[in-house]
């Protein structure tokens, strides 16, 4: 739900604009760059010119206040950040797994809740009904999710059910053709705006299934989540269900089980596989600015061995994910890529993204705590990637499994 | 209504200059290259512009190899409709002019838009060149620009004011900043770029009329030297024997 008001709130100041460069530039230490095609590179700068366009401005102010900038889903739509994977007759853009891999990237330089606002409506959200929806569903949704007029959101956690949603309670009821739904969610990202929620849910077999909730139906809420330290700038809240009435038409015909919403995580973990690095090539390349230009005893302190060691380990980790997330993304583009390689991916990315935001933080010193840097913002966001989108721990579980056998979950 | 918009490749602004081959040739390894500036975001937008308005097709000229179809594909990916490369080396402005003049002949466009200059070589020559080789009026330095059936208003910035100049099509003109503003390319733009016509035709025989000899680089800068303002005949010293500027 995209509110003009919204925008007025920034012309009216109550979200200050910063007038200050933003003199990013992206690292490829191993030339990864000539890996990619020419749209790849486009696909990159014109996301990078955007984010610096729209997002750096605003991003510190917004993040501070815990404001969601919600003009910039129709911006996301229209710079085609949304579903661009997806076939365009969908909604989407068409284009590679890589391009969509970069396209996060780029998004998550600016802010991991930047991302995520795009991550869920086009991974967790179109895909799903791209990939599960009827052709009806299909056509009433997809094109108004790709063009921004609808936010999604994506349903799954339960307040007593995070890392293991196969136990969840929310449920559906069949009663004539409808199904009424009773529950709650909670941590879901965009759900106080959305206008619609794909929610998932146990059938009265005790199955998985999958459906659209739309804003408006009775007993349908979605209260917003507040006083979050992290991922401030996106805006996450419930999803109360109380016997609400979704029609039949409203539910994905075919899928059962928890293959539904894994196979959204495992689309949206990629795009966070490459997207944290993002994060990380901002905090590398402030601190190494940072670093050359700040002075103490005599010399900057980029001169001194210990800060280049922090340097030199932040583009190495930052180099083995950038080749890391190519390779899968080459995977993904011949339907290759597994679940465990999207797990070890994302897992690697956000651990060498967070560890690279403490070093940073540290060449910055003091300033380095402030909002003039956006390290701190970085930090503090990426505990939230860490966390969602299955835990830290989790996909080290997954990975233990896969290379096992074994099931060290329960 | 029917706009060519020539477009050049630059090297981007953050690049190092180095040169080689005795100092006669720009450096280009390790420099990434853009469109320029000038070209990008002030003629290629206010051509898109009018069309969105007034209907017609943009195309986009460049003169050069085939390594400036990245850029190239750009032009098409933020709007234009199909593009053409002449096959050549942009050896200098005459012969850069001298090819636009060729394509813009064959064409018969309503008006040629270039950028007011490029930002490597800032030599602000080819599109007055191209004007006169196609005997057709030419604006320079336009801030604004809107038609109304064949008759043009055009602004230009002066010296402390503005100037406002009318001319019938087809016309050629040179755009500065205020003109439009960039815009980005989506990615549904990006993708449909690769299904438009890119038409690549052979140089036609130019001659130069000059060579560059060499390139120099600026001198370094300098370490600032401070003086003590109780010591102005130091100053005035200073600034006689060493700058020589008094
Ligand atoms: C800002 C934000 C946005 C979010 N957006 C969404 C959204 O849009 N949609 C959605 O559905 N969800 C969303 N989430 C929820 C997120 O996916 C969950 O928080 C996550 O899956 C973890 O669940 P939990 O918080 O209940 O933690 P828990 O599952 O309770 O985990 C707590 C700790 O226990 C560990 N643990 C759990 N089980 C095991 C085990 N078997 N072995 C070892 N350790 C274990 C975990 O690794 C973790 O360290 C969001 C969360 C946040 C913070």
């Amino acid at each position: 739900m995209y509110v003009d008001s919204d925008v007025k709130g920034i012309m009216n100041g109550t979200i200050h604009r910063r007038a200050r460069e933003d003199r990013y530039q992206g690292h490829d230490y191993y030339n990864i760059d000539d890996l990619l095609t020419d749209d790849h590179l486009m696909a990159r700068d014109a996301v990078r010119a955007w984010v610096k366009q729209e997002v750096t401005p605003i991003i510190e102010d917004c993040s501070e206040q815990a404001k969601c900038p919600t003009h910039l889903y129709k911006g996301l739509a229209e710079i085609g950040a949304f579903g661009p994977s997806l076939p365009v007759e969908y909604g989407g853009g068409g284009m590679d797994e890589i391009a969509y891999g970069i396209i996060m990237q780029e998004l998550e330089r600016g802010d991991s809740g930047i991302r995520s606002m795009a991550s869920v409506q086009g991974s967790l959200v179109m895909y799903p009904i791209y990939k599960f929806g009827s052709e009806e569903q299909r056509k009433r949704f997809l094109p108004k999710l790709g063009s921004g007029e609808y936010i999604g959101c994506f349903g799954l956690t339960e307040p007593d059910h995070g890392s293991d949603p196969s136990s969840m309670i929310t449920n559906i009821k069949e009663d004539g053709d409808h199904y009424i739904l009773n529950g709650a969610k909670m941590w879901i990202t965009n759900s106080p705006v959305a206008d619609i929620a794909v929610v998932w849910a146990k059938d009265e077999e005790g199955k998985i299934r999958g459906l659209i909730v739309e804003r408006g139906m009775e007993g349908f809420s979605t209260p917003e989540i507040h006083g979050k330290l992290s991922l401030r700038a996106s805006i996450t809240g419930e999803l109360v269900f109380e016997d609400v009435r979704v029609p039949k038409a409203n539910v994905f015909p075919d899928i059962r089980g928890l293959r539904g919403p894994l196979s959204c995580l495992s689309k949206a973990r990629y795009g966070i596989a490459w997207g944290t690095i993002g994060a990380a090539l901002d905090c590398y390349d402030s601190a190494l600015r940072y670093s050359m230009e700040r002075e103490q005893f005599g010399k900057p302190i980029a001169q001194f061995q210990l800060t280049q060691k922090k340097l030199a380990e932040m583009i190495t980790e930052i180099t083995k994910a950038q080749l890391l997330v190519w390779r899968l993304g080459t995977l993904a583009n011949k339907g290759k890529a597994t679940p465990a390689q999207i797990s070890m991916a994302k897992r690697n990315s956000c651990e060498i993204a967070l560890k690279i935001a403490r070093e940073a933080r540290q060449i910055h010193g003091g300033m380095g705590i402030t909002n003039e840097y956006p390290i701190m913002r970085h930090m503090m966001n990426l505990e939230t990637v860490l966390t969602y989108e299955g835990t830290h721990d989790i996909h080290l579980l997954i990975t233990g499994m896969d290379v096992t056998g074994l099931n060290g979950f329960k | 209504m029917k706009l060519l918009v020539c477009v050049s490749k630059t090297p981007e602004t953050t690049a190092k200059i180095a040169f080689t081959n005795n100092d006669s040739e720009f450096d280009t390894s390790g420099v990434q290259f853009i469109m320029n500036p000038y070209d990008e975001w002030y003629a290629l937008v206010r051509a898109l512009e009018l069309k969105e308005q007034l209907g017609g097709s943009v195309t986009i000229l460049n003169v050069g190899p085939a390594s400036n179809d990245a850029v190239i594909r750009k032009g098409l990916a933020i709007g234009a409709d199909d593009a053409i490369r002449v096959n050549a080396e942009p050896k200098s402005s005459l012969y850069v002019a001298k090819q636009i003049a060729a394509v813009a002949k064959e064409g018969g466009y309503d008006v040629i838009f270039l950028g007011k200059e490029s930002i490597d070589y800032n030599g602000s020559e080819v599109s007055a060149m191209t004007a006169e080789l196609l005997d057709m009026p030419f604006i320079s330095y336009a801030t604004k620009m809107d038609i109304d059936g064949s008759t043009a208003t055009i602004e230009r910035e002066i010296e402390g004011g503005t100037e406002v100049l009318e001319v019938d099509t087809p016309f050629v003109l040179s755009a500065a900043k205020g003109m439009a503003e960039q815009r980005i390319p989506n990615m549904r733009g990006i993708m449909m770029a690769k299904r438009k016509p890119l038409k690549v035709v052979e140089a036609v025989e130019a001659n130069d009329l000059t060579t560059v000899a060499t390139y120099t680089m600026p001198p370094s800068k300098t370490e600032v030297k401070m003086i003590d303002p109780e010591n102005m005949d130091e100053l005035v010293r200073l600034l006689h024997e060493e700058s020589k500027v008094i």
